[in-house]
């Protein structure tokens, strides 16, 4: 309300313009006004840092050049999709999604069930597996090195029972080390929005079905899926998001330039970067966008589609 | 008579029901070692870290030197055959610490560039996405959907995809190389909006209403019913964007070409090489801030999370 009470400025303009602008300010004066001015500071950030460079990144997509400025249309993106690079590391982000997100909301689907089960000691195994969320990954990420190292305790507790030593992180199960750290990551977060949406199951349902007979089974796969199918998206979707970030993990575990299972597109990127080509940057860029849009909207749509019968 | 046996049947449950129970309770056990099992694993890369920040760096390197001492300069500088993972140091000993705090400033230089970056970016978002989150409440229309539509989107990219926009507009302001190209887009990050504009939208109507009738203004409103409602969501938001933060790697690697700027996150990966003597104790003096936040603010944070959940709500 204050915070608008500027001074009025001298004002030499016509007739008409002096009105308009009148009414402009008493409407800024006026009460009504502030919910819209409290949106211009966050509004005019975003436009500036993502929207407004995001449309100067698609018409760069599409340039050959930014001095030159001649319009080739899709070339930038053939040559990018053509890059055996960008190849490899969407191939290896891809595959670590494919095999990360699912795993991921199953994991932490059962983690919830487990603490939902009326065992003892729930706020203490709450507390233990959301610590690692906590703990930065750089603090780790000396433990991990000792663990998987191929010198590394992990091998040496599999020489007891036989097994050959493997490089862990610098062969193709390099993958599976990163699921393992997301997984380790990620799960507690997963874990407390799934609690939440079980809690939120209304209990009468749930004891009608069981009055009547149903199995766990039953009220599981007709009952609570159907509820927790919002929270299932959300957290697919949250973990899409966080399988992107993944590099860090990789990257402090492995540094630049690590091994070929390993190579992620935040790699690619980091590489891209610094030779700044503009022209690559922007269209590996918007392909990802257009990819992530995608996903997106079809987790959306089947969402949609199966719980469309439970009201909210 | 019915009574009786009625009463009967409810102080003898028939033996069905009492091998239920019985197996109930033993289902009951396995699930809480399970839970037990799992919890450890949980634990044990930060229970393991702090560990072996209180052993002397003769007792890390003879511990792990064949690992960090191949690193070093691809030498052959073996110490001992294997490495011993241990929890319990033969000696307790702060030199660690001693040398990191004393000796050599860099690693506190470096905790202090992360310090820098990331508490304007904590509490500028949250100023900005408070004012925001309100106008999202309490504007109608198809405008304001839009807009938030786009948050959400801006949201849900990825750092591959948000980074290019941001280190193009950083060039244009020639912020590049600044820790302002960083703190920036930071501030703007539409999360802490997404999250706030979710919980100030359940503050119910009457609630304002209420307030207007006795004359209070859309500020009032702001800072005396929305501003103490939040209070709790706001600690939790800032408890998530601050482990974010916390935790970067890709904005400095590609925002900033001075590594004298990079923040301890960054630099923590390049200590293995050389000093690993000391490495776990500027692993565990990293992640107090955010081990603190977790012992004081869990609720607020599972809080703060199970707000987050559901974007449709």
């Amino acid at each position: 309300m204050k915070a608008e009470n500027r001074p009025p400025k001298p004002q030499r303009k016509p007739e008409k313009k002096i009105k308009k602008k009148r009414n402009i300010k008493r409407f800024l004066k006026s009460d009504a006004a502030f919910p819209y001015l409290c949106l211009l500071p966050s509004l005019v950030g975003v436009m500036i840092f993502f929207i407004i460079p995001f449309f100067v990144i698609i018409f760069y997509s599409m340039v050959d050049n930014p001095i030159n400025k001649e319009f080739v249309f899709l070339n930038n993106y053939i040559s990018v999709i053509k890059n055996t690079a960008f190849r490899r590391a969407a191939l290896n982000t891809l595959t670590f999604s494919a095999v990360s997100v699912p795993l991921a909301v199953v994991l932490s689907m059962l983690l919830a069930m487990l603490l939902d089960s009326k065992i003892p000691f729930v706020s203490q195994f709450r507390t233990s597996f959301l610590c690692p969320m906590m703990v930065p990954v750089a603090s780790v990420v000396l433990i991990w090195q000792v663990i998987f190292h191929y010198n590394g305790a992990l091998n040496d507790f599999l020489s007891h029972f036989g097994v050959e030593k493997i490089d862990w992180l610098k062969s193709t199960k390099g993958q599976i080390v990163v699921v393992v750290l997301f997984l380790w990551k990620n799960l507690g977060y997963n874990m407390i929005l799934f609690l939440s949406a079980l809690n939120n199951i209304p209990k009468d349902i749930v004891e009608v079905a069981t009055l009547e007979g149903a199995g766990g089974f039953y009220k599981f796969f007709r009952i609570k899926l159907r509820y927790l199918s919002p929270t299932i998206l959300f957290v697919g979707i949250l973990s899409l998001i966080n399988s992107f970030k993944v590099f860090r993990e990789v990257y402090l575990l492995t540094g630049d330039y690590p091994f070929d299972s390993l190579y992620m597109l935040q790699h690619f990127m980091n590489n891209t970067f610094r030779n700044i080509d503009y022209q690559k940057l922007s269209s590996a860029a918007i392909l990802m966008a257009i990819v992530m849009v995608l996903i997106i909207g079809a987790l959306f749509i089947a969402e949609n589609k199966f719980g469309e019968d439970v009201e909210d | 008579m019915e009574k009786e046996k009625i009463a009967e049947k409810k102080s003898k449950p028939p033996f069905r029901v009492r091998l239920n129970r019985k197996k109930q309770k033993l289902i009951m056990c396995i699930l809480t070692l399970f839970a037990a099992a799992a919890a450890i694993i949980f634990l044990l890369p930060t229970i393991l870290t702090i560990a072996n920040s209180f052993m002397g760096s003769s007792e890390i390197s003879a511990n792990y030197g064949i690992i960090f001492a191949e690193n070093e300069d691809g030498g052959k500088e073996y110490i001992a055959e294997k490495i011993n993972l241990k929890f319990i140091p033969d000696m307790v000993s702060f030199s660690q610490y001693y040398t990191v705090l004393f000796k050599s400033p860099d690693y506190l230089m470096k905790f202090w560039n992360s310090v820098i970056l990331v508490v304007p970016i904590v509490i500028f978002q949250l100023v900005t996405a408070s004012l925001a989150a309100y106008s999202f409440a309490r504007l109608k229309g198809r405008l304001k959907e839009v807009i938030f539509f786009i948050y959400i989107v801006v949201m849900l990219m990825p750092y591959q995809v948000t980074l290019v926009p941001n280190y193009l507009i950083s060039d244009w302001l020639h912020i590049l190389d600044t820790r302002a190209a960083i703190i920036l887009p930071g501030i703007f990050t539409p999360f802490a909006v997404f999250i706030l504009s979710k919980i100030m939208r359940r503050i119910p109507f009457s609630l304002i209403e209420a307030a207007q009738l006795d004359g209070a203004g859309e500020l009032q409103i702001f800072l005396h019913i929305c501003m103490p409602l939040c209070k709790s969501a706001l600690f939790s938001v800032a408890i998530l964007v601050f482990i974010d933060y916390w935790n970067m790697v890709e904005q400095p690697l590609v925002l900033l070409s001075n590594s004298e700027l990079y923040p301890l996150s960054v630099f923590l990966s390049q200590i293995n090489s050389g000093e690993i003597g000391l490495a776990f104790a500027v692993a565990t003096i990293y992640m107090i801030p955010t081990l603190l936040m977790f012992l004081y603010g869990e609720d607020y944070l599972v809080e703060g999370i199970a707000y987050s959940g559901g974007i449709k709500g």
